[in-house]
């Protein structure tokens, strides 16, 4: 069979997977990074290999995320891309016509409008974690209830409790507040899903026009406190795609597989990625005032790209 | 006297020759760093705008390197940055610098005022009145080879074949500028850098994506504050325009120069023209850009920055009405350079799709 690989590479979380020439998910992993990009890849990557056995053919490979030009170089990648598209186009492979995609992962979250499957508008969020799965990662761990559960606390709630709180820390202290004043759970939790809903609403959806078909993906998909409270805020029903966790990958593994079509060869290394040994060091230029940190990207010893300059004097890059 | 003055882009070039013209000695201030952010952020209230916290930094910078003058640039309300000199000038005071700041506005601002201090630089630094004027004469005409050969930069990055081959023929030309002493050894150095860069080797092939910078003065003009934002899109093939240079009210080769037509521009949209800052300008210039058939805009707002936030509101309209996508940049003291990559990728990539998405409506239509 053959297929085409995804990397998808964030600070918080590394995910790979393989789609076949129709674009369906053949496998799926989603790793932590744990601050070791380079070693979870080639670790995962090669897992993968392992689980296909030979199988699978890949055709070529596309990397995405924070990361995506590190992974590039590791996997031999022949398409990087930024993680607003990726998501998009897997979102519009597998629900065709989508007008509206809420992204939220655990560093950032995103909002990204379509029309006629192309990307008109989008906005992204980096800096508030009022609006991302990291506030909710800290309350569960508050509240001592694995986050897991959360989704299944929240539909229990008859009156969510309303949270207040633009930001992070005071709608942690709210939310102290309001356990002292002795709320149930279930309605605390609810009230959170609904305040990270309005914080995200208000912040990276503010001035945007969401129209349906609605999809919501990223790891915090899988709460289901979080889907109703969409669901309710926008008084629609949202679409959380079966691989709701992965979607960045499988845009960047179906990015590969246009680029196939284009190119028909690929530069990806093979699934054995673990005995290659990847290094990379930086230094200081003394060139110029401008002291820039150049980095330096090996493979097996050999320099394989150097990054970071501002004037170009060290520019060394595959292809 | 050691005389200093806010980083902005290129123009320390023009200034420094100035300060030294007028009979004193120039502090340079260094390009804004971390450390300079770092101080700022550490001297500065919290909800203090981006501008304010990177000018507080640059200003301890040079005050360490010991500067006894600041020349700050003053700004218009009713924004907060008409105070902000103000309020720099007392943190310097309560942290015991020696170093005194005043507000020298741009004589299109407050021409008495300009030349009051002028004088008075003139008299303290020991130079002819007719000594003066020749200096002032020849900063004009740096600031305008300066903003000439960057303008010219930003046109060529997109086309060159090696990266960095642009940035150092700029480079290049910047500092033939600088070591320029007359007006003939300028019009020469101009001359020579404008050359160097149009002998960058080309692909002419190309057809750039066309992009307006708009937003609030500072962080347009300063690249270290906004991420090198039109070198990184240079870089990734896109010929920008930003509305700001400092020599443009006086041009007419900038797509945005006259300030009567901004706010004719902007009043259909926005009925007054005191939100202060850029704001106006914002919203004008999206108009101007749209009908100069750029492919898109990016608005670079300060984080929290009130004007900004009252054109980003209002752009939506004019997005719509022009057909021209807008892509507004916050930044504040957290904005990453990564984040910042990731936004313009994925807005080039949105351009780049609608462009081809035109052209191919345009064939069928035929
Ligand atoms: S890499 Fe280039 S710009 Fe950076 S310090 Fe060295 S010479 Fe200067
Ligand atoms: S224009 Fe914006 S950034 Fe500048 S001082 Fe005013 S509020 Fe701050």
């Amino acid at each position: 069979m053959k297929g085409f690989l995804g990397v998808d590479v964030g600070s918080v979380s590394t995910n790979i997977v393989v789609v076949d020439a129709d674009g369906k998910l053949l496998v799926d992993r989603y790793l932590r990074t744990s601050g070791r990009p380079i070693e979870v890849v080639q670790q995962g990557i090669y897992d993968i290999g392992k689980e296909l056995a030979g199988d699978v053919e890949i055709l070529a490979a596309g990397t995405t995320g924070s990361a995506r030009f590190l992974t590039s170089m590791i996997v031999g990648a022949d398409v990087v891309k930024n993680e607003i598209t990726a998501h998009a186009v897997a979102a519009s492979n597998i629900v065709p016509g989508v007008r509206t995609i809420i992204e939220i992962g655990g560093q950032d979250s995103k909002i990204i409008i379509l029309r006629d499957g192309v990307v008109t508008d989008f906005a992204m969020n980096t800096v508030c974690a009022a609006g991302t799965g990291s506030f909710l990662d800290q309350q569960a761990s508050r509240l001592l209830i694995p986050i897991e559960e959360f989704g299944n606390y929240a539909l229990k709630a008859k009156n969510p409790v309303r949270i207040a709180g633009r930001c992070a820390v005071f709608a942690e202290s709210d939310m102290v507040h309001k356990q002292q004043l002795g709320y149930n759970t279930e309605d605390i939790i609810a009230g959170l899903c609904e305040a990270l809903v309005r914080n995200y609403m208000n912040n990276v959806g503010k001035g945007k026009e969401i129209l349906d078909p609605i999809i919501f993906q990223g790891g915090v998909a899988a709460n289901a406190g979080l889907v109703q409270a969409f669901n309710h805020y926008l008084n629609t029903e949202v679409t959380v795609p079966p691989y709701f966790g992965v979607m960045g990958a499988i845009g960047a593994a179906l990015l590969a597989k246009d680029i196939y079509a284009k190119k028909g060869s690929t530069n990806f290394k093979g699934f054995n990625l673990r005995d290659i040994k990847y290094v990379t060091t930086s230094f200081e230029c003394k060139g110029c005032s401008n002291a820039c940190e150049v980095v330096q990207f090996y493979q097996n010893g050999e320099l394989l790209a150097r990054w970071g300059d501002r004037c170009g004097k060290w520019e060394l890059q595959i292809d | 006297m050691k005389i200093s003055f806010p980083h902005m882009g290129y123009s320390y070039i023009a200034l420094k020759w100035l300060v030294e013209n007028l009979g004193h000695e120039c502090i340079v201030p260094p390009e804004p760093s971390k450390r300079t952010l770092d101080l700022g952020v550490r001297h500065a209230p919290e909800f203090a705008c981006i501008p304010y916290k990177i000018l507080m930094g640059t200003y301890l910078e040079v005050a360490e390197m010991g500067a006894e003058l600041i020349l700050s640039s003053g700004g218009r309300g009713p924004c907060r940055a008409g105070y902000y000199w103000v309020m720099h000038r007392y943190l310097l005071e309560e942290l015991g610098l020696d170093v005194k700041l005043i507000a020298f506005e741009p004589p299109l601002n407050d021409l008495k005022g300009f030349f009051k201090t002028i004088h008075w630089l003139r008299k303290t630094g020991g130079r002819s009145v007719k000594e003066v004027l020749n200096a002032l004469e020849v900063t004009w005409e740096k600031i305008k080879a300066l903003d000439d050969l960057e303008l010219c930069s930003h046109e060529t990055r997109p086309y060159e074949v090696n990266r960095g081959d642009t940035t150092r023929a700029l480079w290049k030309g910047l500092d033939m500028v600088d070591q320029a002493n007359t007006l003939a050894e300028l019009a020469e150095a101009r001359h020579e850098g404008l050359r160097l860069l149009e002998s960058v080797p080309r692909d002419n092939s190309r057809n750039p994506l066309k992009i307006g910078i708009i937003g609030e003065i500072y962080v347009v003009l300063e690249p270290a504050a906004n991420h090198y934002i039109q070198i990184m899109l240079g870089e990734m093939g896109v010929h920008t325009d930003r509305s700001i240079y400092l020599s443009a009210y006086t041009r007419n080769n900038t797509i945005v120069n006259l300030e009567g037509d901004i706010k004719a521009m902007a009043r259909p949209y926005l009925n007054a023209d005191t939100i202060g800052g850029h704001g106006v300008n914002s919203v004008a210039e999206t108009v101007l850009y749209a009908k100069h058939g750029f492919d898109g805009v990016v608005q670079l707002a300060p984080f929290a920055c009130i004007p900004e936030i009252v054109a980003k509101g209002i752009l939506p309209t004019i997005s719509q009405e022009y057909g021209i996508p807008v892509l507004t940049i916050f930044i504040d003291e957290q904005t990453g350079k990564a984040g910042v990559q990731t936004r313009l990728e994925a807005f080039v990539d949105l351009l780049q799709r609608r462009r081809e998405n035109k052209a191919k409506s345009e064939r069928l239509a035929i």
